[in-house]
């Protein structure tokens, strides 16, 4: 094969003009336009996630606790639904649903759905039925085209009650000591209201007693026990110390159970005084039930109500649901003790977390001579905020319960085995095992807020004679101060909403005992079980056994806890924004 | 490299055995080539500075005595002597990196914050050692008061800037503190502009007032010896000017090393200038002699521009 071509390498290029490589217009990659619409884009999306999310939340939430207007539905096959519409869409029934219900129901929804080959879907409603203890069902679906007749009917009413739910139907009669003092809706309605509010007085007041004196009494005993057992196990059973403590323990005994019976004979007066009242009701499909009228805590006759009196029975759940104890199997009344075991755990935790992480991140950016062993430290720490909350959990309850726990119980606590004082789950185990999950988030947080203080700013507190710590102390630190308090802030966020951990150290389903008990020496308990929002959802909503009726409770409970989460947040930002505007220059 | 590679290259280097004989600059009345010392010291052979100081011996309130520096494995200063004059201003000149900066830091020791660093050599304060396991850093570097390169106002109140220095001595007493604020700041010429605004944040101030709330830190501390690292490379020529005249006010009473790449700062404002290159000390004297008749014909080539 030969070239005839000359080569073209062997010429020499002519000079090129000063310019060549430039284009006419740039390209539109250049300009980066589509790189705005895909930032744009991306934060658009997230926004929308965001806002979805809140907004979904926000609007169930808020609903749960409105009084809602019930309708009476009878169906066309003869059964009656009685109860709020919740819910409604269209369908269209399949095979196994059409089977399942009588011939005559299934003839309407077909020829509602028309053509066989190309069926149009039909309208359903759900409904809110309650009367679990009747029915067994909390909800029910309705198909329209079997909708008989529907009515609202004006005395229908929601009553709830202190356990096995919500009832719904209209007052028939009130009774005393089984006496029919009033007949019809009217009567036995202002009768109900008549004696209503003193009965939950009484209600409330003998709660007390049972709490405060019957408790005192029952802990009386309880110490005298544990002191007799101290003595027992330091002394032996047959020492003369140990038969003075005896015969001192039975005394305080005898003394708190006589304490204790004239308390119950008051309780058991103030039952009696409640026990004669009782509210008739029938249900929607005509079935009537005598509720004693202490268990009824709120009884509303929702269809008469105007726009006003909803918002103070709103307003009324909604502080229920703040300040008091879950009833029902935790699916109605208040999350306080969730709510109170959440900001304390929290509080604690950001008091764990925050020192030491500072400290060992100023130990790690200002100490410490960099080298491998420091940089292996520092991949440790990030890793370790890597790692499944989960984890911490097993960790906490296997060191801080089990371990270290223990060891407290063994050493002070040795009487009350073997009943695990400390060594159990509890409020202070939970904050450790948190502190130490969010702890890399500080130490991360405080090292890069460490890094970002100029040098010159160190040199130059050195120059004049500083020490390291009082470099660190009156320069380094105060300028550091907003990044350690983000580091705070991200560890709050992630602490307070954390959930998995807790329920292996110390979150439970029902803790009426606060940790903080003011009535009580020594006031702090950070050894009791306790109850935490986050758990709250996961229990109430999937765990409990009428879920069904709890779900509009998850909504709300679900709305408080991003609330708290959001205060605690704001919280530490103002600090931060009070720390910056003191700390440095406003520019 | 090896020293038969040297003396190919450098042929009219007059030295037998590179490694134990001092090279000395060669002065102009010998005519020797420009670049020969300047050669001789890249090729890392010994030099002898020439110092003539007047009358710094006798009254020094700074006297470093062959002194070496390493950053890890490389040398940054070789064998340097000198003294710096009590109430004087000694200027440091040289190109980059020839370890001006070096040798100052070295002197209120800020380079033991780096770790890489080992010293030879001594230095002392007033007779008093700067190095040894004796001395007390932080005592020490109370003595010094220090200016860098760009201003480093601390982030807090003007106030609070100035009597920083007294504050980590826990001075408590609201008089003293006051008093030595106005003195200190009257020092530095900031007096007036800042009486109104001591509360206000440092950073507020202007690039120039901020370098002489620097110097009016570092005076708080009646310091032995005032160190500035090129007060003035961040500052424009106004503010410069002003920190040049507060340079010859606090002449006399403070003794004052600086360092500057500005050649007629140098001799506008100091007494003695020491030229350095790649990390020796090649000649000292009188600033007016430095610039006007050195006797380093290397010395001159720099102090006119016509090197480095």
């Amino acid at each position: 094969m030969t070239l005839t071509a000359p080569v073209p390498t062997s010429q020499p290029e002519a000079p090129k003009q000063p310019g060549w490589r430039r284009r006419r217009q740039s390209s539109l990659t250049a300009h980066g336009e589509p790189m705005i619409w895909l930032t744009g884009g991306s934060l658009a999306v997230c926004l929308l996630m965001i806002f979805g999310l809140l907004g979904l939340v926000v609007y169930q939430g808020g609903r749960t606790f409105w009084p809602r207007e019930i309708v009476r539905i009878e169906r066309k096959d003869g059964g009656v639904l009685f109860g709020q519409v919740t819910n409604s869409s269209t369908y269209v029934p399949e095979g196994l649903a059409l089977e399942s219900m009588s011939e005559d129901s299934a003839n309407v929804l077909r020829a509602a759905m028309g053509d066989a080959e190309d069926p149009s879907p039909i309208g359903r409603r759900q409904l809110r039925t309650e009367n679990f203890d009747l029915t067994g069902t909390h909800y029910n679906w309705v198909d329209e085209p079997l909708i008989a007749s529907e009515e609202r009917p004006e005395w229908a009413m929601i009553v709830e009650r202190l356990e096995k739910g919500r009832f719904y139907g209209e007052p028939v009669a009130f009774l005393v000591d089984d006496e029919v003092t009033a007949e019809g809706p009217d009567a036995a309605w202002q009768q109900f209201q008549d004696r209503h509010g003193e009965v939950r007085e009484r209600f409330e007041r003998y709660k007390t007693l049972e709490d405060k004196d019957l408790g005192r009494a029952y802990d009386k005993i309880e110490d005298a026990r544990l002191e007799l057992r101290g003595v027992e196990m330091r002394k032996g059973s047959s020492s003369a110390e140990y038969r003075e403590e005896k015969a001192a323990y039975d005394a305080t005994v005898a003394a708190a159970e006589a304490e204790a019976a004239v308390v119950q004979e008051k309780i058991d007066g103030l039952k009696a005084q409640n026990e004669v009242y009782a509210l008739r009701m029938r249900t929607g499909d005509g079935m009537e039930l005598d509720l004693a009228l202490e268990q009824i805590v709120r009884a509303v006759p929702t269809n008469q109500l105007g726009f006003g009196d909803k918002v103070a029975v709103y307003k009324d759940r909604w502080l229920e649901f703040l300040l008091d104890d879950p009833r029902s199997a935790n699916s109605e009344g208040g999350v306080w003790p969730a709510i109170f075991g959440t900001v304390i755990m929290t509080l604690i935790m950001s008091i764990m977390v925050v020192p030491l992480g500072v400290l060992a991140a100023l130990y790690l950016r200002e100490y410490a001579k960099q080298g491998i062993l420091v940089s292996i430290v520092r991949i440790a720490v990030n890793n370790l905020a890597g790692v499944p909350s989960i984890v911490f959990g097993v960790f906490g309850l296997g060191f801080f319960c089990y371990i270290f726990g223990t060891s407290i119980d063994q050493l002070l606590f040795s009487e009350r085995l073997p009943n695990p004082t400390y060594g159990k789950g509890g409020i202070l185990w939970a904050s450790l095992t948190l502190a130490l999950l969010t702890l890399p988030v500080v130490i991360v947080a405080t090292e890069e807020a460490l890094a970002a203080v100029p040098n010159s700013m160190r040199e130059g507190s050195y120059a004049c004679g500083a020490t390291k710590w009082q470099t660190i102390r009156r320069i380094v630190l105060p300028r550091a101060q907003p990044g350690i308090m983000t580091g705070a802030i991200l560890a709050i966020a992630r602490g307070a909403g954390e959930v998995a951990p807790l329920m292996l150290v110390g979150a439970v389903k029902l803790a009426p005992d606060l940790p903080i008990e003011l009535s009580k020496f020594p006031y702090v308990f950070p050894e009791r079980s306790f109850m935490h929002l986050g758990f709250h959802i996961f229990d109430v909503g999937f765990q409990s056994q009428n879920s069904e009726a709890a779900k509009p409770m998850v909504y709300t409970t679900t709305l408080l806890l991003i609330g708290i989460v959001v205060t605690l947040n704001m919280m530490a930002i103002l600090i931060r924004a009070r720390l910056r505007r003191r700390i440095q220059a406003a520019r | 490299m090896s020293t038969e590679q040297e003396q190919t290259i450098t042929p009219h280097v007059p030295v037998n055995d590179p490694s134990s004989e001092p090279v000395s600059g060669k002065t102009k009345v010998e005519g020797a080539q420009i670049g020969g010392l300047f050669e001789a010291i890249s090729k890392g052979r010994p030099v002898e500075s020439v110092v003539y100081p007047d009358g710094a011996t006798e009254d020094a309130v700074l006297e470093i005595d062959d002194f070496n520096l390493w950053y890890g494995d490389a040398k940054a200063l070789h064998n340097t002597t000198f003294a710096a004059a009590k109430g004087k201003v000694t200027a440091l000149i040289g190109p980059s990196g020839c370890g001006k900066s070096t040798l100052l830091r070295s002197v209120n020791r800020m380079n033991d914050l780096i770790d890489s660093v080992r010293i030879e050599g001594q230095m002392r304060l007033n007779g008093d050692p700067v190095y040894g396991k004796s001395v007390d850093v932080i005592e020490l570097r109370k003595r010094i008061g220090m200016v860098f390169q760009k201003p480093n106002p601390f982030p807090m109140s003007i106030f609070e800037n100035v009597i920083y220095s007294l504050r980590i001595d826990g001075v408590r007493n609201k008089s003293t503190l006051e008093e030595i604020c106005e003195q200190s700041l009257r020092g530095a010429g900031l007096w007036d502009e800042a009486k109104d605004r001591l509360k206000e944040s440092a950073l507020r101030l202007s690039g120039g007032q901020q370098q002489r709330l620097c110097i009016a830190r570092a005076i708080a501390a009646e310091p032995e010896v005032l160190l500035l690292d090129e007060p003035c490379s961040a500052l424009d020529p106004i503010a410069t000017g002003r920190i040049e005249d507060l340079i010859e006010d606090l002449k006399g009473t403070y003794s004052i090393l600086i360092v500057t790449h500005n050649m007629q700062q140098a001799s506008r404002v100091s007494d003695n200038t020491a030229f350095m290159y790649l990390g020796r000390l090649v000649e000292y004297g009188p600033t007016e002699q430095i610039f006007l008749s050195p006797k380093l014909k290397e010395t001159e080539d720099y102090v006119t521009g016509r090197f480095g």
